[in-house]
Order: structure tokens, then sequence, then C-alpha cells
């Protein structure tokens, strides 16, 4: 059987908008992913523990709080600190461009923000998996 | 890194991509299953199935607190259906057990059915394995959402919950054949609906009916799993159907029944792959194919001819 990629989606954080979480779930589903979904208000323990018992590829997080600065990196380091070395790390919501660089720096690999088609997102994790 | 040895020794992490290893079928994953095959067969294992929307995820989530309350250690497997045109899945049975993630006691995994369609998926019955030999006490099966014939999670579980909700159909639905005839024990959820008494004598009335049960009658248990009720007597019927199988010996009767059925479906799978690898090899399989559409042969002789090659 061929591998699957395996993304866990998941909502950071005090930010009960999870339309556009459900819409890049959906996306991912249609382009034969399995989609691990976690629903709303984790901590980025909850959500680097969940990355190590799904063992996915790619951990998707989504925020539109204004929080990302500080979460997103967050859970780059505890997703790293469980030895899982490999996984895609992928953030997007409302997400100022000046933000971009410093989340880049601090291991997210690519930042989705509004108007991204979910094309873009499903080829950029096809073309970076691994 | 050696998986199996790690796991042993207790990691999570190691655990993880045993699993994995297994669900994609890695070549590392043969040698994993024969290092952790001689730790298994400890865990209690409990099927949890029923309608979509009947309660199944969260009912897990109370049943695995509650054991954890008493000092056993668990684990989840979770599966939702995989979509048959794209192959991928939304995986969605977390979202009611977040409470458990971060126990070091309890292990979640979430899984596509991947085509199987008896409400399980291909390699459940090795990720429970998995677990067990991680030394998981209590294991938890929690199929996707079935309607009324997806049974092959008796072949998995020890104990079969089969859980209900009021309101969904006649008395007739209770005696046709498939999901209900499985239950061990029954757990009626959402109680505080209307319906529920109702449900209640269909069900004691289809059990009436039942020849078999000698000995074990399967208890009906009323829960309303997202405010805590009627938990820890559901609790104690599971564990009483445990005590029950291991008392008459069903246990080992059920045990290897299981691992015959492994066996062969093991032999069964090889010697499908054996079979198909030489027909694609041969060449000519496209030709018999048209021969047998356009009715120059017949399906039949095709077979017995193929295999007569193959298999001598």
């Amino acid at each position: 059987m061929e591998k699957r990629i395996r993304v866990l989606v998941a909502k950071p954080g005090l930010d009960g908008h999870d339309r556009g979480a459900k819409v890049v779930a959906r996306a991912l589903r249609d382009a034969g992913f399995e989609v691990i979904y976690t629903g709303l208000r984790q901590t980025p323990e909850q959500i680097a523990e969940a990355a190590l018992q799904e063992d996915v590829n790619v951990v998707a997080l989504s925020l539109l709080s204004g929080a990302h600065p500080h979460l997103f990196p967050r859970v780059v380091e505890l997703v790293r600190g469980k030895g899982m070395n490999d996984v895609l790390i992928v953030g997007g919501g409302v997400i100022p461009d000046a933000d971009i660089p410093a989340l880049k720096d601090a291991g997210v690999a690519e930042v989705f923000t509004p108007g991204t088609p979910t094309s873009a997102i499903v080829d950029f994790i096809k073309a970076n998996v691994k | 890194m050696d998986i199996a040895n790690e796991l042993l020794a207790g990691s999570r992490l190691a655990l993880s991509r045993a699993i994995t290893a297994v669900e994609n079928e890695y070549d590392t994953a043969v040698d994993i299953m024969q290092k952790l095959y001689p730790h298994t067969g400890r865990a209690h294992v409990i099927g949890i199935t029923g309608p979509p929307g009947a309660g199944k995820s969260t009912l897990t989530d109370k049943l695995a607190k509650e054991y954890r309350r008493q000092g056993k250690t668990v684990g989840i497997v979770a599966v939702d259906p995989t979509s048959p045109f794209s192959g991928g899945a939304i995986l969605g049975d977390r979202i009611r057990m977040n409470e458990l993630t971060l126990d070091e006691g309890v292990f979640i995994r979430s899984m596509g059915t991947r085509g199987s369609l008896g409400g399980l998926s291909r390699k459940t019955a090795e990720t429970v394995k998995i677990m067990d030999a991680s030394g998981k006490d209590v294991i938890f099966i929690e199929t996707v959402g079935v309607g009324q014939s997806e049974v092959d999670i008796v072949k998995a579980a020890d104990t079969t919950l089969v859980v209900l909700v009021p309101g969904l159909g006649d008395d007739i639905q209770a005696i046709k054949a498939g999901v209900l005839e499985i239950g061990d024990v029954f757990a009626i959820n959402k109680a505080d609906r209307d319906g529920v008494d109702r449900l209640n004598i269909e069900l004691e009335m289809m059990l009436d009916l039942n020849q078999d049960m000698v000995d074990w009658r399967p208890p009906i248990k009323r829960t309303v799993a997202s405010q805590n009720q009627g938990i820890e007597e559901l609790i104690a019927a599971l564990d009483d159907h445990l005590g029950h199988l291991d008392k008459t010996g069903k246990l080992a009767i059920r045990r290897t029944e299981r691992t015959k059925n492994e066996l062969l479906a093991m032999i069964e799978e090889q010697l499908g792959r054996y079979v198909l690898r030489n027909i694609s090899n041969s060449g000519q399989f496209e030709q018999l194919v048209t021969a047998v559409q356009q009715r120059q042969r017949d399906p039949y002789s095709v077979v017995t001819d193929l295999l007569k090659g193959i298999l001598k």
C-alpha cells in the first residue's frame, strides 16, 4: 500500500473561528490526504502530542486571533522536542506580512494568508513533505 | 532506531512509528510485529460500534477517563471512513477526546478505513497488538458509524459494545440480522431523550427471542455520555463480560478463533499478492479479460487455467 500523507489540522489558542480550518481540511481530504482534525482551542502541548500519536507528516496551524508570533514557534519547538524533526509545519490565517519572516525563522515552513487558493496549500505540501 | 525495542522500553514515538510502519506496509513492519508478538495478548480489547452520531467517541472518552481513574492504562484506535473517490479522509474522533491527549497513560490513534468495508481498517488488528505490546491494559476500538452489516469488530474485540440512541426506527429493525446480533453489552446513549423506554423494551424483546444466550444475556445500560451519566455502570458491565469470558473458557475460544482467522487472512493476502504478481508478469491477462468480455471464453475456466499455471 502506498504511503498516505497524514496532516494534523489544528487551531491553537483562544480563537473560535474554524471555517477556514474546515475548508482547508476538506481540500486536503479531496487531495487524498488523511486529515486529523482536533477541534478548537488547543494548547501547543496538545497539538504536539496529537502530532506524535498520529505520526503525521504535516502539522497545519490555523489562527486568526493574532497570537501566532507566540503560538506557532511554540508548537514548532514542542514538536521538534519530541524527536519529530522531519514533520513539515505550516501556518495560515490572518497573519500580517511583516510577521512572516520571523515565523519562518522559527521553523514554520510556509504561511498562507487570506486569498490563497487551497490548491496552493496542497501543492506546497506535496512538494515539501518528507 | 530499533522501533520494537524502543517501544517495549516505553517510547511513545516508537509506538506511533510502529503503527505507521504496519499501516503503510513498510518493509520493517514484519520485523517489528515479530518482535512485538510475544508481548501481546494481555489487554482487554473492547469494540465500540453503533450508528453515526450515536455518541461513540464521547462515550469512549468517558469510559477511558473512568478506566484511568481506576489506574488502568488505555489505548484507543478510532476508525473513520476513507473517501472512495479521493482516498483521503477526515479523522475527527479526537475532537471528543482532547482532554485525554496529555495523559501519558492514554494513546489515541486515528485510522482511515482505506477501502475496508466492515467498519474497521485493514490494519486495525495489528494496531491493537502494537498498543497491547506497549502495555495498555484496556484497548478500545471505535468503529466507523455503522449501518446494519458492518460486523468485523466481533472478530477483533473480546467484548463488543453496541451503542444505540432512541428514535432511529421501529421494532422490526431490532430483529434484523447484523449489528444488533453482535452486542455483548448494549448502551442506550442520549438516554435523556424521548423514546428511551421504548427502545429498551424493543431490545429486551429482541434478546428474549435469542435462543443461544444460555449463560450470558447482554445487559442494556442507559448512558448520557456528554453528562458523564451511567459510565461506571457501563464499565461494570464490560468488566463483568470479560470475567464471564474468562470463567467459562470462552476467552480462550474467542482468541483461538481470532488467531485462526488472522493466520488464514495472512495466507490469503500473501497468496493473493503472489498470484497477482505472477499474472501481471505473464502479460496475457489483458487478452484474457478481452476474451471473457467478448464471450469467447468463460471466466471460470480462465481462472482455473491461470491458477494451474501459477500454483504448480
